[in-house]
């Protein structure tokens, strides 16, 4: 076997708790200086997956590299990581000082060259001068900046971070989502990132690995996973989603023709080999959904009554139902003098070929 | 209009905030009566003459007579060690209960608590099986050959350090694995993701955060060491005379109660002393539960404090460069494999000592169990043979049968009234805004703290005027005067934790106060009522200072008649009584325990 090239490599990796399978064999790969997340409802595993990688948990099976050095049992005093935790985990003790020193103190570096390693940290979180105090004396926001800072002073090939803005509100932690990405980028540091909130993920990852159930679902840039999920799971988790039940009807490279809802035909792209035949959902996006004008025509075509209207600002959501019973829903964005609907009103909605994704049927129970 | 004008003038109308406090009235009554005018009289009593003229004499005659100055010193000394053996030797035991799962925490928590409710005078009698000269440990040791002749184990200075530091331990324990619990878990995998090795990560990080628990287990002990008389008695050699028998030998033989009214001050001085020192180092919110309003600003202001300060982290950075260098050598002897699962070791050796622990806390009490059966004439191990004479010398005996159903009245009724007083002043002291919450909490804690001796002659000098000295009803108000502050604490704990937005989803149902408490609080919270009761109950039942004075010789409580008996000879006797005692409290506090965690589990906590 070669020796991996990249900054992190993870063959197999496998956690069991119990009859729980917290983590079910994944592979991951991440090169110097990515941006890469993982993503996925609470339970998929991905925490897990974080904590075997900074050593604070042991595997039954598989190997983490790091760095080039195989790593997989090393205990995680040896493998110079960096973590900010969930809670910040800032030693109440300390002061912010000896906070930020304790890394370098532990790795028995000069108090001169550790006041100034302190002092340049501080100033790259921009909080220079509170040193002394206590992190209880913080904001919430400010912590965290903290945590990043006893992280980034020892320089570590990779920093994890376990859903750092999970505890703020939802102003600051778009502010400090742009803060790391602009880090990330100045520095070059490799990040690998961990959380559910899909708008994080998308907003700040190069790539992306979405998790379920223990076991890696799609891997992918974020365009990938939002226009080209391949899985219901992948379309459902990520952005809002039609998902409508439809039959193959014909199938080539790529393309498919299904028989919609209400026998409707409907064109679509597919990643996936299929047989004419076989039971598939499609999926289409309420941005990609519009209502078609009188004599407008376009590739997919279904017909729903309007059962509300909603003007949310930017867009307007509509809300439809299908003759089956189905509901749908359709975004466009809000123009002055648009079209007058009602509830009630019968209305004709279009989608593209390109912008209609069909999924394969997600297997029944596919774990124990 | 109008009819909405008046509903709001109605609605407009406030109780003024004193008024909500009523339910703190009659504790502050009977505490006020049964505790401060006593133990105020008996301070007075130190600083005057028979005349009532002002006099220092008392105090003279304490620190310039040798043997009260010996006595001090001695007093002292068998604290600090006490002290040091409780806290060090519970460390790692609470350091385990802090760490482990839940399930876990609470099978082994069951046998802390037991040693810890069962009674001083049965554990003392244990030792004494245990370490005699015909004791199990010394035939333990003869018979296996490590010991030529029996070992001097009691009787000494060291029988008395074994049995205080056993009595005392639980409270360590428990003081510290409060604050430890409280201590996030994942700080530890920080310090390690930070480059920091298991001992580097203990020292730095958990010790200090750990150390407001390991003073304010030690605080304790120290302070209940120096009102102890039970163990020094039984297990030692007359020359560890303790402060306390100095006190019952001026009351009890010669009356003299200014000098022991001199002693008690002093008593009390080095009592308020070692709080004040605390109060330096740590500030009191450790101590008693409640957050009494944290400030910003530097950790320790004190002189003391800063000093203190100054020692530990030097300590601390000590121990854990100590715990680098061992680690250090140990991963060059056997170098880390990363491609083989490690096993920490450091984990088992934690087990093993915690286990020790547990075993010298839990398991010496049961050892007067067979004992009680045995025909032998006096205590010795191995029993000799089977018989109930003991019980039955026991249970004919008139004395012990009346002073065993007195200390069931007593310690129902006591905790009865302690529960009656306790309840309501819980509710509010969580619930409301009290003015001076820490001070009125301090004064409902202070029995609690204070060496009982203090209270107990306090109590006789006031009972002696009003003659309830020998009388039931005495020793039931005295008994409750100890109890409530457990009471108080352990009812707070309960409603600190229970949720207050159900009783505001039962008014807005409709329910108005009194429904709300019945049919939604109280149900809730009675598994930490029956818990408070029995522990009341508990407390009174093992209660010795108090019934030493209060209960006269005609009206004994079983404490008490076991205590006068064995003063003349350990009769084996007192095995069957104690045997009876420890099943009796073991299955009451079974009780309390499985009905607490059948609730919770049903609650779904």
């Amino acid at each position: 076997m070669t020796e991996p090239t990249h900054k992190l490599q993870i063959r197999r990796l496998r956690k069991t708790y119990g009859s729980v399978v917290a983590l079910a064999g994944a592979d991951l790969e991440m090169k110097e200086g990515e941006f890469v997340t993982l993503l996925g409802p609470s339970g998929s595993g991905k925490t897990t997956m974080l904590l075997l990688i900074a050593g604070l948990i042991q595997p039954d099976a598989g190997e983490i590299w790091i760095d080039g050095r195989q790593s997989t049992y090393m205990p995680p005093h040896k493998r110079d990581l960096g973590v900010v935790f969930q809670n910040y985990a800032l030693f109440p003790h300390m002061t912010l000082y000896e906070n930020i020193a304790f890394p370098l103190r532990m790795r028995r570096l000069p108090e001169s060259k550790i006041r100034e390693e302190v002092q340049r940290v501080l100033a790259t979180v921009k909080l220079s001068g509170v040193e002394d105090r206590l992190p209880s004396q913080l904001s919430g926001g400010q912590q965290q900046r903290i945590a990043l800072a006893r992280c980034l002073v020892y320089q570590p090939p990779i920093i994890l971070m376990d859903e750092p803005l999970g505890a703020l509100d939802k102003k600051l932690r778009q502010q400090l989502q742009l803060e790391i990405r602009q880090l990330h980028q100045r520095l070059g540091i490799t990040v690998l990132y961990v959380t559910h909130d899909q708008e994080e993920a998308l907003a700040m990852s190069d790539r992306i690995y979405l998790m379920n159930e223990g076991e890696i679902e799609q891997i992918g840039t974020p365009g990938d996973l939002y226009f080209r999920p391949r899985t219901v799971f992948a379309a459902d988790f990520l952005g809002e989603s039609n998902l409508l039940d439809a039959i193959v009807t014909a199938a080539s490279d790529g393309l498919v023709e299904l028989e919609g809802p209400d026998r409707m035909p409907v064109k679509a792209t597919m990643a996936q080999a299929i047989e004419p035949g076989q039971k598939v959902k499609f999926l289409v996006r309420p941005e990609n959904l519009r209502v078609l004008a009188a004599g407008e025509q376009a590739d997919n075509q279904l017909t729903a009554r309007l059962r509300d209207v909603i003007l949310l600002g930017q867009v307007t959501k509509y809300y439809a139902r299908l003759a089956n019973g189905t509901d749908v829903a359709a975004a466009q964005l809000t123009r002055p003098g648009q079209a007058i609907l009602e509830p009630g009103d019968e209305v004709r909605l279009g989608f593209d070929r390109e912008s209609t994704v069909g999924l394969p049927l997600p297997e029944p129970a596919r774990r124990g | 209009m109008a009819s909405k004008v008046a509903t709001n003038v109605e609605i407009g109308w406030r109780r003024p905030e004193w008024l909500s406090l009523w339910p703190l009235s009659p504790i502050a009554v009977f505490l006020t009566v049964l505790f401060v005018y006593p133990v105020g009289q008996l301070l007075w009593l130190s600083v005057v003459d028979r005349q009532g003229h002002l006099t220092g004499l008392h105090y003279v005659r304490l620190f310039t007579t040798g043997t009260y100055v010996k006595v001090l010193g001695i007093t002292f000394e068998i604290a600090l060690w006490t002290t040091l053996i409780a806290v060090l030797a519970g460390y790692p035991l609470a350091y385990l209960l802090a760490t482990v799962s839940d399930r876990t925490r609470n099978h082994l928590m069951l046998w802390v608590l037991m040693p810890f409710w069962t009674s001083f005078l049965v554990r003392t009698f244990a030792w004494l099986v245990l370490l005699g000269r015909k004791g199990a440990i010394n035939d333990w040791l003869i018979t296996t050959g490590l010991a030529e002749g029996p070992l001097p184990l009691i009787y000494n200075r060291a029988g008395v350090l074994i049995g205080m530091s056993h009595a005392l331990m639980p409270i360590a324990i428990l003081t510290m694995l409060a604050v430890m619990r409280g201590i996030d878990q994942s700080l530890s995998g920080a310090a390690s993701t930070l480059g920091a090795r298991g001992g580097q990560s203990f020292w730095r990080v958990y010790f200090p955060l750990s150390m407001p628990g390991m003073a304010a287990g030690a605080l304790l002990v120290f302070v209940l060491s120096l009102g102890f008389f039970i163990t020094p008695a039984l297990l030692g050699s007359g020359r560890e005379l303790l402060i306390a028998q100095v006190i019952i030998t001026q009351i009890e033989e010669l009356m003299n109660w200014g000098f022991a009214g001199a002693v008690s001050v002093l008593l009390l001085g080095a009592t308020l002393a070692v709080f004040f020192l605390y109060d330096q180092l740590f500030g009191r919110s450790t101590l008693t539960g409640v957050q009494v309003a944290s400030k910003p600003g530097p950790a320790r202001p004190g002189m003391i404090g800063r000093l203190g300060a100054l020692v530990a982290s030097r300590l601390i950075a000590l121990m854990g460069w100590i715990c680098d260098r061992v680690g250090e050598a140990l991963d060059w002897i056997r170098p880390i494999r990363p491609d083989r699962p490690r096993a920490t070791m450091s984990r088992g050796v934690l087990w093993t000592v915690a286990t020790v622990t547990l075993v010298y806390l839990a398991t010496p009490s049961f050892f007067v169990i067979p004992v009680s059966f045995s025909e032998a004439p006096y205590i010795q191990w191995p029993p000799v043979g089977f018989t109930l004479a003991n019980y039955g010398l026991f249970l004919t005996n008139p004395v012990y049968v009346g002073a065993m159903i007195r200390s069931l009245v007593v310690g129902l009724s006591s905790a009865a009234l302690a529960m009656l007083l306790g309840v309501p002043a819980a509710f509010v002291l969580t619930r409301q805004r009290v003015p001076g919450k820490s001070l009125i909490l301090g004064a409902i804690l202070a029995p609690m703290i204070l060496p009982h001796i203090i209270i107990a002659i306090a109590l006789f000098f006031l009972y002696a005027q009003l003659g309830l000295v020998g009388t039931t009803l005495g020793l039931i108000l005295g008994h409750t005067c100890i109890s409530v502050p457990f009471v108080v604490v352990t009812v707070m704990a309960v409603l600190k934790n229970y949720d207050e937005r159900l009783d505001q989803a039962a008014w807005s149902l409709g329910a108005n106060k009194w429904r709300t408490l019945r049919h939604v609080t109280f149900p809730l919270i009675l598994p930490g009522l029956i818990a408070a009761f029995l522990f009341a109950f508990v407390i009174s039942l093992d209660e010795l200072s108090i019934a030493l004075f209060i209960s006269g010789g005609a009206a004994p409580t079983l404490p008490k008649q076991m205590w006068v008996d064995s003063m003349l000879r350990v009769s084996p006797m007192v095995t069957a009584v104690s045997t009876v005692v420890l099943l009796f409290v073991t299955s009451l506090i079974l009780i309390a325990e499985f009905t607490r965690r059948r609730v919770e589990k049903a609650s779904g906590r």
